[in-house]
């Protein structure tokens, strides 16, 4: 029962950060999008590292990659290098303090935004604004918050089966 | 790269992680090389478009639901201002229509004379943009009609302030667009004032066309007014696309490179109008075409609307914003 809570709720989370991918925001704002999607997966990959793989974040990637008509794969690429690295520090990362867990996200997203900058130079040579490169920033402030209310979720749900 | 420690065993460990890894990763490149060279993406978004376009219509939601709540709280003298100023336009509009079409009259006698070939009637359909916000770096919007509502590949599409782009993806019932500022888009243009005919590009940035090589003996300065030459057929001829705004030598010095700021108004929230095919002969205009759910409107390029178009356009006056099309040869 609480297995099946925690995977519906990975689920919910994981297509919420797709859908956030394209709700609008107001022009200008759209480039430093915080990379919800990613945060999420980071959370995942931390807390069931059993159901949540190389696979998922391969899939959740493509998903988005569908949805906000990128070039089909850029995002699976990324994120699976992501879900890599979480998956390989784990251990650690798991037992930090959530300040340090903050910043070990924020250089997370910044890998994340230095490959996909580099796959743009390669593709259609055209550079990022400065303004994309406050997405880790806001990727890195909104982590604690993230990860308490997941927490706190997971709790309820786990009392009330 | 990430290496943990040297040790045999933990290699052997990591071994088995980065397998998977590397599967992934050349899964990835794979699928992304084939989308950049074959279009893959195209053609898996109309497939899956049953899946797609609910998600869009999902993600569009928040901002029709901020619109309907600002629709309901605008105060009555804000809509009587709007309102009045609408009017005012619509006035000003008509009158400019008025000249514009005694001109083209003119226009058309002239052509006449000289046996030259007709503009033909041209048919628009009115869209509205879907608010979502695609891939911020391709220049690219969703349109809230699809193949059931008569969209093709290669329509151009247009607002009050010009050219804004092409369809490139249709599904059921929603399509995307390519606009003219996306780097992988080029249109066709001529200097209204002097003729001269180039080609402008995209550049991915929202307010910015850049036209690379052009002779230093070319009639183009700053300030002059690009429309669309017509050449390639995709685009309707004599609409404007943007305004040149600054000329410099390139890296050779022997050509310029012109800058140019889209004459489209791209907002969100509007309507676009969507150009069928132009009708070679003007007379039996096509008043029904009923598979097409949204009224289709006929702009002749005489300037003139048909009685039996305007009745048929409903609610709509758009023929009134719809400039027609000026002469395409000076």
């Amino acid at each position: 029962m609480i297995r099946q809570s925690s995977s519906v709720m990975r689920t919910v989370t994981l297509l919420a950060g797709v859908l956030f991918q394209i709700i609008p925001l107001p022009s200008g704002l759209d480039l430093a999008r915080p990379y919800l999607l990613a945060l999420f997966l980071c959370y995942w990959c931390l807390e069931t590292p059993e159901k949540t793989g190389l696979g998922t974040a391969f899939i959740y990637g493509l998903l988005s990659d569908l949805f906000s008509s990128g070039l089909l794969g850029e995002q699976a690429l990324r994120l699976v290098i992501m879900a890599f690295l979480v998956s390989r520090f784990r251990a650690r990362l798991r037992f930090f303090p959530l300040w340090q867990q903050a910043l070990a996200i924020f250089a997370l997203l910044l890998n994340d935004r230095l490959i996909m900058s580099l796959l743009h130079w390669l593709v259609n040579d055209s550079a990022l604004s400065w303004v994309a490169w406050l997405s880790p920033v806001l990727g890195m402030l909104l982590w604690p918050w993230l990860f308490v209310a997941i927490d706190m979720l997971r709790l309820r749900a786990r009392e009330r089966s | 790269m990430v290496y943990a420690s040297s040790s045999a065993k933990r290699f052997s460990d990591s071994a088995s992680e980065t397998l998977p890894l590397l599967a992934y990763l050349i899964f990835a490149v794979a699928l992304m090389l084939t989308d950049h060279r074959m279009n893959l993406g195209i053609q898996a978004r109309a497939q899956l478009s049953v899946l797609i376009e609910p998600v869009w219509w999902l993600a569009s939601l928040p901002s029709r639901m901020w619109s309907g709540v600002d629709d309901e709280l605008a105060t009555r003298q804000a809509l009587q201002d709007r309102n009045e100023r609408l009017a005012r336009e619509l006035q000003i509009v008509n009158a400019r229509m008025q000249r514009m079409s005694a001109i083209t009259d003119e226009n058309q006698r002239l052509r006449d004379l000289l046996n030259a070939t007709r503009n033909g009637n041209m048919q628009v359909q009115m869209v509205s943009i879907l608010d979502v916000d695609l891939n911020p770096y391709q220049q690219r919007i969703v349109l809230n009609a699809g193949a059931y509502q008569g969209v093709k590949v290669g329509q151009a599409i247009m607002d009050a302030g010009g050219i804004l782009g092409q369809v490139i993806e249709v599904s059921n019932n929603k399509s995307t667009a390519l606009l003219v500022t996306d780097a992988d888009h080029a249109i066709p243009v001529q200097v209204a004032r002097s003729g001269f005919r180039s080609i402008a590009f995209g550049t991915g940035e929202p307010n910015r066309l850049v036209i690379s090589d052009i002779p230093q003996s070319a009639d183009i300065r700053k300030g002059d007014l690009l429309v669309t030459s017509g050449m390639g057929g995709r685009f309707p001829a004599g609409f404007p696309v943007a305004v040149i705004e600054s000329l410099n030598a390139d890296e050779t010095g022997l050509f310029m490179v012109g800058r140019a700021k889209p004459a489209a108004r791209l907002d969100r929230g509007l309507e676009v109008l969507l150009v069928n095919e132009i009708i070679p002969n003007p007379a039996p205009a096509p008043v029904s075409a009923p598979e097409i759910k949204a009224a289709p409107v006929v702009i002749d390029t005489a300037g003139k609307t048909d009685a039996a178009q305007k009745t048929g356009a409903g609610e709509k006056p758009a023929t009134d914003n719809a400039t027609p099309a000026k002469s395409d040869k000076p």
